[in-house]
This record gives C-alpha cells, sequence and structure tokens, in this order.
C-alpha cells in the first residue's frame, strides 16, 4: 500500500525535476548560442554576403536555431510534459502566420503568379 | 491534533499545486502566459515589419536621409545641404547587449541547476561555485541589469539623434517593439532580485525548484523574443 502510494507520488511529482540535462549540456548551448550570434554580425559585416539572396533567409535559419535550442534545452520543453509544448507551440504558429499575413497585406512580400509578360 | 499526527512525515505535495492532470497548476498558468505573450509580440514585430521602410521623415534604422529633401540612400548624400541623418542603429553595442542577454539565460540555467540540486553534496571549490544559487541568480540580475543600462544608451543616443516616439513610423513601432520587451526585463530582474533576497533569508532548495523554474522559464522567453528582435530589427536591412 506504501508502495503504491510512493509510486503515486513519483508519478506526480514534476518530471522537469527528475530529466534535467547536465550543467556542461547548459555550458555548450551557451557556447553554440555566442558563435551562432558572432556568424549573425560577421554575416552583417561581409558586404558579399550582405548584398546576397540568402543573407535574409541564412539570418532567419540562424536566429530559428538559437530560438529552438533556448525553447527545448533552456526551458526545457524537450523534457517537460506535452501540454506545456501544446500552450506554447499553438500561440506560437498563431502569431507567425498573423506576421506572415500582415506582411502580405502592407505588401512587404509578395508571390509573383504567372511568369514575366 | 491533525498537526501532531503528521509530526515527523514529510508532505510530499508542501509548495506544490497539483492539478488533475499531475502538473503544476503555476507551470501550466505560466506557459499559457508566455503563449499569450508569444501573441504580444507576434503582433508588435509584426507591427514594425510592416511599417519598415515606410518613414517620410528620418533618421532610418540602415539608412542616410537628407532632411532637407528627404532623399533616401544606402551611402552618404554627396550633395546634401543642411542636415544628414545617419544610419541611426548601432551594431555593435546592440550585439554586446544580445551577449550579454544570452549569457543571462546561461547563468539563470545554472541558478535552476544549483537549486535543484542544492543537496548534492559540494567537495571542490568548483562545485561549491556550480552549486550556489545566490551567485548565479544575482549573476543573472546583473547581467539583465547591463542589457537594461545598454537600452537606456541605445534610447538616449536616438534621442539625441532626433529619433522620438512621435518622430517617424519606424520611431513609433521601434520604440514600442523595445520599450516592451525592456519592460518585461525590468520586471525580471524586479522577479530575481526577489528570489535572491528570499535565498538569502532562509535559502532555496529542491522544494524551491518549481519557483526558481517559472522565473527561468520567464526569463527565457524573454531571451527568445530578443533573439527574434535582433536578427529581424537589428541585422536585416
Amino acid at each position: 500500500m506504501g508502495h503504491s502510494s510512493d509510486q503515486s507520488v513519483a508519478a506526480r511529482l514534476p518530471d522537469a525535476e527528475v530529466h534535467h540535462p547536465t550543467w556542461q549540456t547548459y555550458v555548450w548551448v551557451g557556447v553554440l548560442l555566442t558563435v551562432i550570434t558572432i556568424v549573425e554580425v560577421s554575416a552583417y559585416y561581409i558586404p558579399a554576403w550582405e548584398t546576397s539572396r540568402v543573407y535574409v533567409p541564412s539570418m532567419l535559419f540562424l536566429s530559428s536555431i538559437k530560438f529552438i535550442v533556448v525553447v527545448l534545452v533552456y526551458m526545457h520543453l524537450k523534457y517537460d510534459h506535452k501540454i506545456f509544448r501544446a500552450l506554447f507551440t499553438g500561440p506560437f504558429v498563431v502569431s507567425i502566420i498573423t506576421i506572415i499575413a500582415l506582411l502580405f497585406l502592407f505588401g512587404q512580400i509578395s508571390i509573383q503568379v504567372g511568369g514575366a509578360g | 491534533m491533525a498537526t501532531t499526527a503528521h509530526a515527523g512525515t514529510v508532505d510530499p505535495h508542501k509548495g506544490h499545486h497539483y492539478t488533475t492532470t499531475g502538473l503544476d497548476n503555476r507551470k501550466i498558468g505560466l506557459w499559457a502566459f508566455l503563449g499569450s505573450e508569444c501573441m504580444l509580440f507576434g503582433t508588435l514585430i509584426a507591427t514594425y515589419l510592416s511599417y519598415k521602410g515606410k518613414s517620410v521623415a528620418g533618421p532610418r534604422p540602415h539608412e542616410w536621409v537628407c532632411a532637407a529633401t528627404n532623399v533616401v540612400s544606402d551611402s552618404p548624400i554627396a550633395n546634401c545641404v543642411g542636415q544628414m541623418f545617419t544610419p541611426i542603429l548601432d551594431i555593435p553595442v546592440t550585439s554586446a547587449s544580445t551577449f550579454v542577454l544570452l549569457m543571462s539565460s546561461l547563468a539563470m540555467v545554472l541558478s535552476h541547476n544549483a537549486v535543484v540540486h542544492k543537496n548534492v553534496p559540494k567537495n571542490t571549490f568548483w562545485e561549491r561555485v556550480r552549486g550556489s544559487s545566490k551567485l548565479w541568480l544575482a549573476m543573472t540580475a546583473f547581467l539583465g541589469m547591463a542589457f537594461l543600462a545598454f537600452q537606456t544608451y541605445e534610447f538616449t543616443s536616438f534621442y539625441h539623434e532626433g529619433l522620438k516616439l512621435s518622430t517617424n513610423l519606424f520611431g513609433s513601432s521601434f520604440f514600442t517593439l523595445t520599450g516592451f520587451h525592456g519592460g518585461h526585463v525590468t520586471f525580471g530582474v524586479l522577479w530575481l532580485w526577489t528570489l535572491f533576497a528570499i535565498d538569502v533569508k532562509r535559502g532555496l532548495g529542491p522544494d524551491d525548484a518549481t519557483n526558481v523554474d517559472l522565473l527561468a522559464l520567464y526569463w527565457h522567453f524573454v531571451d527568445v523574443v530578443w533573439i527574434a528582435i535582433f536578427t529581424l530589427v537589428y541585422l536585416i536591412k
């Protein structure tokens, strides 16, 4: 009975307190974030990269990596309950759709349909 | 009587607020709050991007503007008579403040780690440093304050260069977006010092891990918002 009660208590304890990464992982993530930031800022000062077509996509990609790593490792979303993931990613997706929709609405981005006449 | 009957036993639910899901309701509440914050900052970023490049008058973020003629250029305007606005964003300063905020996130996660493993024996100097929640909480707060100092410097220099909230579309959307973020950092710093004071007064242990986790989630969220702002506002022209 006591054993069953202990199991029940263990099941109810926040799993975030059990499955955390080690401090070494946290430090390596910090190093990764710093390196990516250095690459981003360097790209800003390299004219060949800054004026190329891949500049904006590469900046968005690097920024996304930083965002995802912080959310998954530092915010423990990788290790936590699915409910937390749903509570965050749902509104996040809505906000991304809002941003893209407004950019279309204000003509900041557009899709060209058909070939040039 | 009931208190006497439970004397000497450990209440596993002490300090926790579990729901029928088996999860702490404060943590569920905070994640729901962060979800709503996603939409708040999403709309602020969308507003900034929608108005980007549509300011009639200078100063502008990345371009030179001749004040008399409102001619905009990616390089200095040779025959501009009178005042010429230079690109107003200071990338080196903002890069430094970004690094400071990223390192504050690292300090925050290490403070949470220290609280979770408070009861683990520490034998060496580095183990004691790593296990000091006070040190990491204070470091996070100081780094947060350093970020706010950078932002104050940036806002002040923009003001002196002629950019105010009502100057142009860029000024309105920029100050609203970064000002809201700065407000969140300020609240986080106050929260950090509050938890630090509790740590000094009675010490934070594994029972307080959720309290520190809630602050850590908030702080990391403020960090990821800045990651987006830094790229979309500062680095992409």
